[in-house]
Order: C-alpha cells, then structure tokens, then sequence
C-alpha cells in the first residue's frame, strides 16, 4: 500500500485553489456537480490504484468530521 | 390445484396420483421444478441415486422468468447431456451495446466470451420453460426419477438424521421421511419460511416492465441497453433475442407507480413503439412487473436441510445471476452428495456446499447491487457520478469499463475454499485452485466432454494410478490455458474445479489433495 503524502506536494497552491475553484464558477449546482464528478474520475484514473484512492477518501471524510472541531484548526 | 389464473401454463403436466403409502422413506427429497431442482434430480439420477422431486404447481409455467444462460451453466448442463438441445433451441449471442440518450452509436461494447475455441458460447437466450422441459423430457429416461406434480410441501420437521416433511396433494395428506431434503422452491420457499429461516438483505425501491413480445424482424442477436434512452427519458431499458421470434424488452419504470395500470396493455404498448418504431407489428407475449430484492439466508445448509437457488439467494436480473447461481449452486451440490451417500465421504463434505455457495452468491449480490445502484443512481451527487462515467466514457476509453450496465454472469472462483490445496509454487499462470476448469479443444472433441464426473487429472506427458488421467500434451492450447509444463498435473473436482496443481506430482500429494477435496481432514 502506497503512502499518503500529507506534506506540501504543489509547488504553486494559490495557482492550484484558483484553477479548482475557478472551474465552477457561473455554473449551476447541476453543472458543478457534474463537473466535479468529471474531475475525481480523471484525477483517479491518474492515480490509478484503488487502495490510494480508498485512503484519501477515509482522509477527505474524517475532515469533514473533524470540520467542527475548533481545536483541530490550524492558524497559521 | 391448476386453477391459478395469475401464473400462465406452459405445459400441463396433471396432477400425480398420491403415493400408495401415508408415510415413505427416502433418500432423497427435492422440493421444486424449477432450472434448479430439475439439474439437481439430473445430476443425482446419472450417478445412481433415486431422486424425489415435489412441484406444487401441475404444470410448467410460462410467463417471464429467466432467459439468458451463461457459459458456465451450458458447461454443466452439457456434462448432463442436455447442453447441446439447449444451444440448439436458444439464441447464441457473446456481444452486449451499451447506449446512451439519443446517441445512435454505442458508447461501450463487450465480448463476454473473450477466450475462445470453447464449446460452449458466452451465452444463449432461452425461455426458461424450454429448459424446464428438455430437462423433464430428460429425466423421464430415468426410471430412478419421480416427479409429483401438483404436490405442495405443508410443514417440515428436523430430526438428528433427516426431515420428516408433510406433503399435501387435492384433499389427500402424506408425510416423507428423508434423509436429504434439497428446497430449490423459490424466492418465496415455503420450506424456508416454514423452518422460520432468515432472509437478509436490500430491498430496491424500483419497478420494471418486462414486455415479452412477439415480432418477425431482422435485428443481431446482441444484448442492447440502454441509459436515459429518448423512449424512456431519465430511466433505463433492455432488448434481448429470445428463441421463437421472441423479445424481451425491459423498461425501468421508476418507483411510485400503479402497478396494476402499468401491465395494462394500451399502457404497455406505447413503450414498445416507443422504443421499436411506430410501425412494429408485434403480439403481446406477456406483460408483467417486477422489483427486486438482494439477499441471502446466512445459511444455506440447516442438518439434512440444503437450500438452493432462489430460495437462498436472490439478485437483481441485471447481469443473469439468478438461475445462473442456482445452476452452480446444483453443480457444486451433487457430487458432494453422491459421494456421502455413497459412503465415500463423510457429511462435513456438506460444510463446503455452505462455504462455497454462499461464497458464489455474495459475488453474484455483489455484482448484482453495484449494477442496480449504477443504473438507478438515488442521490444527486450519485446521479452526477453515474452522468459523468457516461459523458466520459463517450469520449475517452479509461471511463467505459466502469459502464455498469449488469456485469453478466461468469463462472465464479471459490478463492478460499477449504477443498483447495494451495499451489506450491507462486509463478503459476492458468486456472487457479478453487475456479473451473476452462474448455479448449482435445482430440476429436472438447476437454470438459472428457474430464468426466468423477476426479480427474490433468497432466502433461506423465501418468498417475487412481483416478482418471487426461495427457494434454498434444493439445499446446490446454497446456497454456492451464500452464502444465511438461511433467505437470492438475487434480480436477467432479464439478470441473480445479482442486490443486504441481510443478512436481507425486502419487502422495495427488492422493492428500483428492483427500482434503471430499472433505476427509487429514
């Protein structure tokens, strides 16, 4: 099983934020949706092995768990 | 008993006299005619044991049910000698076309017999009533074989050795004492429910519309289906060749319906046209709905007890799992109860019925539930998922194997049984303990035609004592099929599994491994 690298990997992350969050803009939630979906399953064909694929979502799900805990946030 | 106004005969069979005696003993008691009870009684009858079999209906019912038989099931069926009339009656077909919208290509297509030079084909649509009654037309030779017709099981009571069952026949009432009573009686079986036997699993809230219709046409004898198609716009539908200018046309019609109104047939046939063209001529075969449940009993064998088929296990129709399973759950039952009543295995040997089975159907409700939640996707998020394999497969090759449109039913690996003999080498390519022998061409005929109904032993140029031996040395296929060097061997269940394989055979290692495969710990 491949480790998860949870240390800075993106060499420019404000160009990275903006591309995401620049790719759903003046859609509709529908849309969005679709478009989201469109990209995990690139993303996850690039990646290519459903262990690691498996891992990162238990990782983006116990984030959102985490989301309300205040003493888990980072301020930085 | 055949005034059933709601299930359509196919053919009548009348109603068996009741026995002379009140009270009878036998070996063997099978409840059921179906695909699966009838290939129980075959595969028992052509080892030598007398076969009981119960039918509550008297007659062979018509009406939709299954239609399209998988490889691995024509396999068994030709082991019995009932392969080839099959084949001959049905419709081959190995293709299937995945459609979407008002796209008039196919955004995916599969080969499901992607090995050939088999005997078999990938698949045949047949209307289960024809196999039903090549398989009675099969039995009748037997004179080891009694079928009642018109015979309803009442109540069953297990003892320490054996069932006593309570048969009812008209007004006439008569009890059995088995020593194996085998329940191939259906989704509904009246021996589970009346044992009090659970049954769980996921209930789909969707109806389906099969209209199985009658029209001369050329079309390919392929699998179409289709997502979102403009004929039934956000659901789904199918279109399979049936033998006797037969189709099967299949219509998701989603959840909160009426029922009753939908099999109507000025509500059915809008769909038809919709879907063939305004000016099909067709005849109406039968109309019904359906919804589907996913689940199993968390046993399927209860002391002398041994549930089959639909009784144990049920899938969606999507992928041809049901009868499919229940024929594999027939195949790998009789040879192990041959050998225990033959005395030549103990009863544990039963344990591995349970094991194997309930392994075979947890990858058949596996399969069956993903195809069910790909096709009717629930939750927005699901719906823009599902959307989005469809929009990328039309484009690009990585997104259409996730096209699930039911992943049709192939013969399934008992990966962890406890009757294979791990491989001593880990470099083995070929067919793996625990999966069924693949056909390929031998002599003047077919590998699975010759491996027999006992143990066999598949080899490359040596020879053992003790069982059968089949030298695949001049077949280079079969040796690359299943990776025998020379010098190498292959022991083979009586259900065409493979049971174990060397590099280097010895006489004491096929015999602890023939050993460990009927149940015998060493």
């Amino acid at each position: 099983m491949s480790a998860i690298n949870l240390e800075p990997n993106i060499d420019r992350p404000d160009d990275l934020y903006a591309e995401i969050v620049g790719m759903t803009a003046g859609l509709s939630d529908a849309q969005a949706f679709g478009l989201q979906a469109r990209l995990i399953l690139l993303l996850a064909n690039q990646i290519g092995d459903v262990s690691v694929i498996a891992q990162l979502i238990r990782l983006a799900a116990q984030s959102e768990e985490q989301g309300h805990d205040p003493g888990k946030v980072e301020h930085s | 008993m055949s005034a059933k106004p709601d299930i359509p005969v196919w053919r009548p069979m009348g109603v068996t006299p009741a026995p002379s005696t009140r009270r009878e003993q036998m070996p063997t008691l099978i409840v059921g005619a179906g695909p699966v009870g009838l290939t129980i009684a075959l595969d028992l009858a052509q080892r030598g044991h007398h076969v009981t079999i119960v039918n509550r209906l008297d007659f062979v019912s018509a009406g939709s049910k299954a239609i399209c038989f998988a490889k691995r099931t024509l396999d068994i069926w030709d082991r019995l000698g009932v392969g080839a009339d099959i084949v001959a009656k049905g419709v081959i077909w190995e293709t299937g076309k995945v459609f979407w919208g008002d796209r008039p290509d196919p955004i995916y297509q599969f080969d499901l017999l992607p090995v050939k030079n088999q005997k078999m084909p990938a698949f045949v649509n047949i209307q289960q009533y024809h196999v039903e009654t090549i398989l009675i037309d099969a039995l009748s030779a037997y004179k080891n074989v009694d079928i009642r017709w018109g015979h309803s099981v009442r109540d069953i009571a297990v003892g320490e050795a054996g069932a006593k069952v309570h048969v009812a026949v008209g007004d006439t009432e008569y009890f059995v004492d088995a020593d194996w009573v085998i329940a191939c009686d259906g989704a509904r079986s009246t021996v589970r429910t009346t044992m009090g036997l659970d049954f769980e699993g996921r209930v789909f809230e969707d109806n389906f519309l099969i209209a199985d219709i009658k029209m001369k046409g050329e079309r390919p004898s392929e699998r179409w289906f289709w997502f979102d198609p403009p004929f039934n716009p956000g659901q789904s539908a199918l279109l399979h060749k049936q033998p006797d200018d037969v189709w099967r046309l299949d219509f998701q019609l989603g959840w909160g319906i009426d029922r009753e109104a939908a099999v109507k047939p000025e509500n059915v046939e809008p769909y038809v046209r919709a879907m063939l063209g305004d000016d099909v001529v067709f005849e109406p075969e039968w109309y019904s709905i359906y919804t589907f449940q996913c689940r199993r009993m968390s046993r399927f064998v209860h002391g002398p007890v041994i549930f089959a088929g639909d009784a144990a296990h049920l899938v969606s129709p999507f992928g041809a799992r049901g009868c499919n399973g229940g024929v594999a759950d027939a195949d790998n039952l009789c040879w192990k109860l041959d050998l225990i009543l033959s005395g030549k295995a103990p009863p544990a040997l039963l344990e591995s019925y349970n094991t194997e089975a309930i392994a075979a159907a947890d990858e058949n409700i596996r399969h069956s539930s993903r195809s069910t939640d790909f096709m009717s996707p629930k939750s927005t998020p699901a719906i823009a998922l599902r959307d989005a394999v469809l929009q990328l497969a039309s484009r690009h090759p990585f997104a259409r194997p996730m096209v699930n449109s039911g992943r049709l039913s192939t013969a399934v690996s008992y990966s962890a049984s406890p009757l294979s003999t791990a491989d001593e080498d880990d470099d083995w390519l070929g067919v793996p303990p625990g999966t069924p022998a693949l056909d390929g061409p031998l002599g003047d005929g077919w590998l699975l035609g010759q491996v027999g109904t006992e143990f066999s032993l598949l080899t490359n140029g040596i020879d053992f004592a003790g069982l059968k031996n089949l030298d695949l040395s001049a077949s280079p296929i079969l040796c690359e099929r299943f990776d025998l060097s020379p010098g190498a061997a292959c022991l083979v269940r009586p259900d065409q599994v493979v049971a174990a394989r060397w590099r280097h055979p010895d006489q004491s290692k096929i015999e602890a491994a023939q050993r460990r495969a009927c149940g015998i710990t060493p």
